[in-house]
C-alpha cells in the first residue's frame, strides 16, 4: 500500500502545475431541451476543487448534482462554460480521453467479465504490460480487501463487494480524480455507514482527490472535506462541514441540513454586539445578526443548542417562553417540541445524561434559551 | 422461562401442523395440477414421438401409418433419394445463411430501435410487427409478385431473400428487448475507463448482446428450415425440405423423412443444450 501513495504523491508533484485546481469549473450552463421546452439543468456554477480533497456535492434530486458531475467526466458537454482538469481546458473531450474515473450509482460492472477482467479494464486500454496489470490488479483488490476474489463474476457477489470492485476499478488507473455518484445508495444502512468510514479510509491512503456526489446531508457531513449544497441549478453554499451545518447561508441550506429551527422576526436595535429582534408573537431576543434596525430577518437555532428549563433563564440568553407539546424518547437523546406563544414550533434535542435535571412533561409550561451566537440569521421574508 | 420454552415450541408445532395438513389434504385431493401438466406436455411431443418411432417402421409398401416391425434399414439407406437430399442441403443452407444475415441485419436494428431515437422509428417497429403477424399467404403472394415485376428469376436466391425478410424482425425483437433492460451505465463505465467508441461496442456492448443474437439468430433459423407457405410462392423449380415432403405425400412418404426429421430434432436439441450450457458457464 506504501507504494501506492508514493505513486501518486510522485504524480502530484510532478503532473499538476502548482496553482492549478484539481477540477475547476467555471460559470457552466447546462440546458436540456425536453419536450419543445428548454430545462435549465445547471446555471452558472463556478467551483474550484483541490487536489487530494474530498469534495461533496450534496442536494435533492434535480438540483444539477449530478449533471454537474457528469460534465466533469465527459458524459455531457456543457451548453456554455468551461471545465479544466489541472488547469488544462477539457471541456468537449471525450469521456475516453480524460484522466477522471467515475463510480457509478448502479455499479455498471461489466457483467460477462470476471472481478480480475473489471479491474484491468482501464489498464488494458491504456496497454500496460501484462504483469503490471497483475501486481496493480492484486494492490488495488487488497486496498477494498476483496483478494482472492480474482476469478469471480459480479454477479456472485454482494452489493457490497460490488461497490468495492467498482470503487477498484476506477482507483486502479489512479486517475487525477475520482468521481462518485451516489454510491452507496443502494446499500443497506449498516453497511453504508461501514463503507463511508471504509471510503474515507482510502482517500486518504491514495490521496486521490474525491469527488462526492450524495442526496443525503449525513454521509456529505461525515466524509466531506468541503461541501458544496445545490439547489435548483445552482451552489447554494460552499463550505466545510461545520460551517455549513453551524451557519446555513439560506433557508433552503438550514433546512436540507439537519434539523433547523427558523423563527422569523424584526431587527429593533442593536445593543452591545447582539441585535435585538422581535419574534412575531413570541417575545424578543438576542442574536448575531447586522441588518439595519426594521429589516425583517429568519433566524436558525439548531436543536441541540437549545437549553429547556422551567424557571426563567438569565438575560444574556436569548429565551422565549413556550408550552411543551411533544416528548419523544429516543434513548441516548429526547426530542422536544415547544410550542411558542404565536404557534410556532421550536424542536430541542437534549442529552439524556445522568446528571440532566428532571426533564418537562407534556402540557408544561417552560422557557427555551440558548447564547445568542447560536442563533444565525437569515435575510428574511 | 416458560413462556421462552413455548414461542421456541410454537414455530415447530405449527410446521408440524402444517405438513400434516397438507399430507392429509393430497389424500383427499389428486393433485389436477400435476396431471394436466402432464398432459399438455404428452400432448405437444407425441407429433415428435410418433415422427421417432415411425423411422424405425420396417414397411413393405408405400405407406408409412402402420407399425410393420423394428428396423434401421432407412437409417444405413438415409440418402437414397438424390432429390430429397437436394431438397435438405438447400433447407440446410437457407436457414444457416438466414441465421447468419438476419442475425446481422436484426442486430443493428434492434440496437437502433432500442438505444435511438430517431425520425421514422414508430413507422420501422411497424413494419416490423406487420411482418410478423401479416398471414404468410399475403406476403408469399406480394413477394411473388415483386420478384415478378422487378424481374427477379425466382429461386433459391429469392428464397434466401423471402427467409430473411420475416425472420429478421423476429431478431431485431430479441436484441431490442435485451438493449432495453441493459444499463447504459455499464457502456459508460467502458467509455469513462479509456475505451473508445467502437472498443466499448466490441468488449461490452457485444458480449452482452450476445444470449440474445444467439436466441434471434436460433429463432431465424428453425423458422428458415419449416417455412412452407412463403418458399412455396418464391422457389420457382428450386425444391426444399419441407416443399419435398408436401410433394411426395401424394404418392406416400419415404421413411427417410422420418429419418431426417429425426436427425434435425437431435441436432436441433443438441444445440439448444449447448447454449443453455454456455450460457451457465457464462452466468458464472
Amino acid at each position: 500500500m506504501a507504494t501506492a501513495t508514493e505513486e501518486s504523491r510522485a504524480r502530484q508533484g510532478a503532473g499538476a502545475p502548482s496553482g492549478a485546481a484539481a477540477i475547476s469549473l467555471e460559470q457552466i450552463v447546462k440546458t436540456y431541451r425536453s419536450g419543445g421546452e428548454d430545462v435549465q439543468a445547471v446555471r452558472g456554477v463556478d467551483l474550484r476543487i483541490e487536489q487530494g480533497e474530498f469534495f461533496s456535492l450534496l442536494g435533492p434530486s434535480g438540483c444539477g448534482k449530478t449533471t454537474t458531475m457528469r460534465m466533469v467526466a465527459g458524459f455531457e458537454d456543457p451548453t456554455s462554460g468551461t471545465v479544466r482538469l489541472h488547469g488544462d481546458d477539457v471541456t468537449g473531450i471525450p469521456p475516453h480521453r480524460r484522466d477522471v474515473n467515475m463510480v457509478f450509482q448502479s455499479y455498471a460492472l461489466f457483467p460477462h467479465m470476471t472481478v480480475f477482467d473489471n479491474v484491468a479494464f482501464g489498464l488494458r486500454r491504456k496497454g500496460e504490460a501484462a504483469g503490471e496489470i497483475r501486481r496493480k490488479v492484486a494492490e488495488s483488490l487488497e486496498l477494498v480487501e476483496l483478494s482472492g476474489r480474482e476469478r469471480t463474476k459480479p454477479g456472485r457477489l454482494s452489493g457490497g463487494q460490488q461497490q468495492r470492485v467498482a470503487l477498484a476499478r476506477a482507483l486502479v488507473n489512479r486517475p487525477s480524480a475520482l468521481l462518485l455518484d451516489e454510491p452507496l445508495g443502494a446499500l443497506d444502512l449498516k453497511l453504508r455507514q461501514a463503507m463511508q468510514i471504509e471510503l474515507k479510509r482510502i482517500q486518504r491512503d491514495v490521496g486521490i482527490t474525491f469527488v462526492y456526489v450524495t442526496h443525503d446531508q449525513g454521509e456529505a457531513l461525515t466524509m466531506s472535506d468541503r461541501i458544496a449544497v445545490m439547489n435548483g441549478g445552482r451552489v447554494e453554499q460552499l463550505g466545510t462541514p461545520a460551517e455549513i451545518y453551524e451557519r446555513p447561508a439560506t433557508r433552503f441550506t438550514a433546512g436540507f441540513i439537519g434539523t433547523s429551527n427558523l423563527l422569523s422576526g424584526t431587527v429593533d436595535g442593536h445593543r452591545g454586539g447582539f441585535a435585538e429582534i422581535g419574534i412575531d408573537g413570541a417575545g424578543e431576543i438576542l442574536a448575531e445578526c447586522d441588518s439595519p434596525a426594521g429589516s425583517r430577518v429568519d433566524l436558525t437555532v439548531r436543536p441541540e443548542k437549545i437549553a429547556l428549563d422551567t424557571a426563567e433563564p438569565s438575560a444574556d440568553r436569548a429565551r422565549l417562553p413556550g408550552v411543551v407539546a411533544e416528548v419523544v424518547y429516543l434513548g441516548s437523546t429526547t426530542h422536544y417540541t415547544v410550542r411558542l406563544g404565536d404557534g410556532t414550533e421550536i424542536v430541542v434535542f437534549r442529552q439524556n445524561s445522568s446528571d440532566a435535571a428532571s426533564a418537562a412533561d407534556r402540557g408544561d409550561t417552560v422557557w427555551v434559551s440558548w447564547r445568542p451566537e447560536h442563533a444565525y440569521a437569515l435575510p428574511g421574508t | 422461562m416458560t413462556t421462552a420454552t413455548e414461542t421456541g415450541r410454537t414455530p415447530g408445532g405449527a410446521a408440524a401442523e402444517r405438513s400434516a395438513r397438507r399430507r392429509g389434504g393430497e389424500r383427499r385431493r389428486p393433485d389436477w395440477g400435476k396431471y394436466f401438466t402432464w398432459a399438455v406436455l404428452c400432448w405437444l411431443f407425441a407429433p415428435i414421438v410418433f415422427m421417432v418411432v415411425f423411422s424405425f417402421n420396417d414397411i413393405k409398401g408405400r405407406h408409412n401409418v402402420t407399425w410393420e416391425g423394428f428396423t434401421l434399414r432407412w437409417y444405413s439407406d438415409a440418402f437414397a433419394y438424390p432429390d430429397l437430399n437436394v431438397a435438405l442441403l438447400n433447407t440446410i443452407t437457407i436457414a444457416v445463411l438466414t441465421m447468419l444475415i438476419a442475425g446481422f441485419l436484426g442486430t443493428l436494428l434492434g440496437l437502433a430501435l432500442g438505444r435511438y431515437r430517431f425520425f421514422g422509428q414508430s413507422a420501422t417497429n411497424l413494419v416490423m410487427f406487420s411482418a410478423i403477424s401479416a398471414p404468410e399467404v399475403v406476403l408469399g403472394a406480394s413477394l411473388l409478385s415483386m420478384f415478378l415485376t422487378m424481374n427477379i428469376a425466382v429461386g433459391y436466391w429469392t428464397i434466401l431473400i423471402a427467409h430473411v425478410m420475416f425472420s429478421v424482425s423476429f431478431v431485431a425483437i430479441t436484441v431490442r428487448a435485451r438493449v432495453l433492460t441493459m444499463d447504459p451505465s455499464v457502456e459508460e463505465a467502458a467509455r469513462d475507463l479509456g475505451a473508445t467508441p467502437l472498443a466499448t461496442f466490441r468488449l461490452v456492448t457485444l458480449p452482452l448482446l450476445v444470449p440474445a443474437i444467439t436466441s434471434g439468430g436460433l429463432i431465424a433459423f428453425a423458422l428458415s428450415v419449416d417455412d412452407y407457405i412463403i418458399t412455396s410462392f418464391v422457389s420457382g423449380s428450386t425444391q426444399t425440405f419441407p416443399l419435398w415432403i408436401w410433394g411426395a405425400t401424394r404418392v406416400g412418404i419415404p421413411p427417410q423423412v422420418n429419418v431426417m426429421g429425426t436427425l434435425i430434432f437431435g441436432i436441433g436439441v443438441l444445440l439448444a443444450a449447448g447454449n443453455m450450457v454456455l450460457a451457465r458457464r457464462r452466468s458464472r
